[in-house]
């Protein structure tokens, strides 16, 4: 089995619109489907509420408003998942109702 | 068996490692584990048939012979990579997890070339990386001819090689054949890699000759490869009598200095008709499936200008009506110049130079010297010659092929003046 990060992307004004309202009823559905393979997940609150710490060189951190890089697709959410390798990966990925898409990432095994 | 004469031997490994190099190496995956084992032991089985072969003679079946030596060499190199505490390879079959040397002997091989191909050509890789995989790993290219074949620099086309092996082990990309739900998708990821193959080398995008005989070859190879593995797809049959039919044409499309002549100008003599009749005959197999996908169209268009007599003869609105079934199911910038040359020959060459026209604001068109062209011959043909002439001057400065720069210049001089 492998791990992988589900990355989801949505559009920013869109994220900003549905600030807190409850997990909708298509993701409940997609957790009940697919609750044996996800580890972990959350959803974000918007890329403007996120704060970008960059490292000086110096010993220090540059602190900046909202994340690295500014795009109208923002993080919305993550889901941490287990999966027999990248098709299961992809078909699980398939199934997110996320609003513009997801990316997926292997996770290192680290020993 | 019997010893065998240096030359013989060196022949029958180098045939082997043509026919038989895919084979050797999807079957030693398997059990190798990883790629890079795999193709460092199926190497060394090469290797050491040279020697074997030529004490104990060439063996009745090579791909066996090798199968069985690299598959022991790779479980050598993997105890020895045990031993030094490397981390467990990940492609391992779990049936053959436990599998050690000689009862290899004892079962039959399977073809494992499937898996190869689909590993090679996941969607999940981008397109370049498939195809240097691709010819890499199933055409035993090096990555030095791989790189020549694609004119970029070795070290370039080393590290794309590496970072696409680095994805499918890190990503996990499974070493399987699709289930039936995917296949569809996952055909057309492996049939774009070989159609790429293919065109690269019938017409080359750069350098000094037309075609690329040796990747069209092997363009060839790997769609009869597929045909062999997937005998019941239609898009696999699409394929193989698309290529076919553009091939049978291969031997009259450069005159003896290697200059490009025009379909229109071809002599037809010289096209290949046992090609047109094995091609012709999958074309029927892929439109039998409805709808018919799009290399079966692309080679019902092939196998119009190939069953016609002559350039005049040809049936253009036939081949127009094909470009619309194309355009309405895969439109693409090209598809649409493609379907204007067309119209202008079934419909006249004004017809054809208005829509080549609407096309000039294409940006993926910008740089594409077969616009220019093709609006440079329906100027000429409308008698509007300076035009004509600006038309393959662009053109000329767009084509990075030789001999196509060489065929624009010919036109060039024959506008009348």
């Amino acid at each position: 089995m492998s791990k992988y990060l589900i990355l989801i992307y949505q559009d920013e004004a869109v994220a900003r619109q549905a600030e807190g309202e409850s997990i909708s009823d298509s993701y409940q559905e997609f957790m009940q489907r697919r609750g044996s393979s996800l580890l972990s997940g959350a959803a974000l609150h918007p890329s403007s509420t996120a704060t970008s710490m960059r490292r000086d060189g110096a010993g220090g951190f540059l602190v900046t408003d909202g994340p690295f890089t500014e795009s109208k697709e923002t993080l919305g959410g993550y889901y941490l998942i287990e999966a027999a390798d990248l098709d299961e990966a992809l078909e699980i990925a398939k199934e997110v109702p996320a609003g513009v898409g997801v990316e997926v990432w292997p996770v290192r095994v680290v020993s | 068996m019997q010893a065998a004469a240096g030359t013989e031997v060196a022949a029958a490994v180098a045939d082997a490692h043509r026919r038989e190099w895919a084979f050797v190496l999807a079957a030693t995956v398997r059990v190798a584990g990883d790629i890079d084992t795999a193709e460092e032991a199926v190497q060394d089985a090469y290797a050491s048939a040279l020697t074997a072969w030529g004490s104990s003679g060439i063996p009745g079946n090579p791909a066996a012979w090798l199968t069985v030596a690299a598959r022991r060499r790779a479980l050598d190199i993997r105890r020895r990579a045990a031993t030094a505490q490397r981390a467990l390879p990940k492609l391992l079959d779990p049936e053959e997890r436990g599998g050690s040397g000689p009862e290899f002997e004892e079962q039959e091989i399977p073809d494992d070339r499937l898996r190869l191909i689909f590993t090679c050509c996941h969607p999940a890789l981008a397109l370049e990386a498939r195809v240097a995989l691709t010819l890499r790993l199933l055409c035993g290219l090096s990555t030095g001819e791989v790189a020549r074949a694609f004119l970029v620099q070795e070290p370039t086309m080393a590290a794309r090689i590496t970072r696409a092996k680095k994805k499918i082990a890190a990503a996990n990309i499974p070493y399987r054949v699709p289930a039936v739900s995917e296949l569809p998708e996952r055909v057309e990821a492996v049939l774009s890699v070989v159609y790429l193959v293919y065109t690269t080398g019938h017409t080359a995008p750069s350098g000094g000759d037309l075609m690329r005989r040796d990747l069209a070859e092997r363009g060839l190879e790997l769609a009869r490869m597929l045909r062999v593995l997937l005998p019941r797809d239609p898009d696999v049959a699409g394929l193989l009598a698309l290529i076919l039919l553009t091939e049978a044409r291969a031997a009259a499309r450069v005159d003896e200095h290697q200059d490009a002549i025009l379909m229109e100008n071809q002599d037809r003599s010289k096209w290949d008709r046992r090609a047109i009749g094995e091609g012709t005959a999958l074309l029927r197999e892929a439109l039998a499936s409805r709808p018919p996908g799009r290399f079966a169209l692309m080679a019902a268009i092939a196998a119009v200008h190939d069953e016609s007599g002559s350039w005049a003869e040809t049936d253009w609105d036939e081949i127009l009506g094909l470009y619309n079934l194309l355009m309405e199911r895969w439109p693409s910038p090209v598809v649409r110049l493609n379907r204007a040359i067309a119209l202008g020959f079934a419909a006249g060459p004004a017809e054809g130079l208005a829509e080549l026209d609407a096309l000039g604001a294409e940006p993926q068109l910008a740089r594409y010297p077969y616009l220019a062209a093709a609006r440079g011959d329906f100027l000429a043909r409308l008698g509007r010659l300076e035009e004509a002439r600006t038309a393959f001057e662009e053109a000329m400065i767009l084509t990075d092929n030789e001999a196509e720069r060489r065929n624009l210049r010919s036109r060039l001089d024959g506008l009348a003046r």
